[in-house]
């Protein structure tokens, strides 16, 4: 727990050296580290978690609409692992609030950031930059609005689609 | 005896010749019969019902006392869809296309809860009912339903394929 608690500030303090003003936030819940980063800064960050400090994994990617309790609405989360040490580092982005929400795509670092994206746009609607193939991952194509946004109608149904090709 | 008479060929059928071994019926009433009594279910199991019908299947339950124990896993050999589970939209037409490729006469029955309404699942994905795509014979509630539910579902849809054979409890 100790040389887990050394290692956490470390990172911290790695991108307070490096990248100064990219961490918004730093906080530690249940022994592990979250760091609130700019949008701007996303990419620098990943790049740095994985080459620098050697997060291999990226384990998720969440999205969160907070309505109106927080500014901005929109907020992503990625989750990443380090394999050697079993360390885990979460980065908060707060999103641009508006219709079309729009953050830049980390998938050209982390591969496995292309279906979580994918997801995240088809639920959310929040567009990545650079995605080389940014289409709806789980609903059918002729879905119209983004089921996990808190304004979206509970009771609404859409037509029945037709049979799509499954690859 | 006049010799018009004598020399006729009317051949009188002995009622004694087969005695009690025959019996006399319709074509319709065979084909029901047989019909009611060697449906072909075809699972459709997407959740939890479907771990149900293994127990009707089974020794304890076993559906083969109602001739219905032939489970088929190719439309084209059942006459009977068992929509066992949640089916949501982007599914709707598999089940559909599965419905069409069964061969006349055909009968659906939707296993519980969500087969039959959606469930609890009332949101964007989910199926509010089968019969938004295919017709149903027999519904059965339950989340998931016993076994004997689903026998009795069963029953229910020999009645409707042969409700003349049904006279006073006597199957």
């Amino acid at each position: 727990m100790v040389l887990a608690k050394i290692f956490m500030t470390l990172v911290a303090q790695h991108f307070k050296n490096t990248l100064g003003p990219a961490v918004l936030k730093t906080e530690e819940r249940q022994g592990q580290e979250i760091l609130t980063v700019s949008p701007e800064h996303l990419r620098a960050v990943v790049t740095s978690l994985k080459v620098e400090l050697g997060f291999n994994l990226l384990l998720d990617i969440v999205a969160i609409d907070w309505q109106s309790h927080v500014q901005p609405r929109f907020e992503v989360d990625y989750l990443f692992y380090k394999i050697e040490g079993a360390k885990r580092v979460t980065l908060k982005v707060p999103v641009a609030d508006g219709e079309d929400p729009q953050l830049n795509s980390i998938t050209d670092i982390f591969s496995s950031a292309d279906w979580a994206e994918r997801e995240v746009f088809d639920m959310m609607g929040i567009r990545f930059h650079g995605h080389p193939n940014l289409k709806r991952l789980l609903l059918w194509t002729d879905f119209i609005g983004h089921p996990l946004r808190k304004d979206y109608p509970i009771q609404k149904r859409q037509p029945i689609p037709v049979l799509d090709d499954i690859v | 005896m006049m010799d018009s008479e004598k020399n006729s060929t009317v051949h009188e059928i002995p009622t004694d010749l087969f005695g009690d071994t025959i019996l006399t019926t319709r074509v319709q009433d065979v084909i029901n019969w047989g019909r009611k009594n060697s449906l072909w279910p075809m699972p459709y199991g997407t959740a939890c019902c479907a771990i149900e019908f293994m127990g009707v299947v089974s020794a304890a339950f076993d559906i083969s006392r109602f001739g219905a124990e032939l489970v088929r896993f190719s439309p084209r050999q059942s006459d009977l869809l068992l929509v066992m589970g949640t089916i949501n939209y982007k599914q709707a037409p598999v089940l559909k296309k599965i419905y069409e490729q069964m061969c006349e006469p055909k009968w659906v029955v939707a296993v519980g809860a969500c087969a039959s309404s959606g469930g609890f699942y009332n949101n964007y994905s989910v199926l509010q009912g089968i019969d938004e795509v295919v017709p149903v014979d027999v519904y059965v509630p339950g989340c998931p339903p016993r076994p004997e539910q689903v026998l009795d579902a069963i029953v229910k849809l020999q009645k409707k394929i042969d409700p003349k054979s049904f006279v006073d409890g006597l199957g």
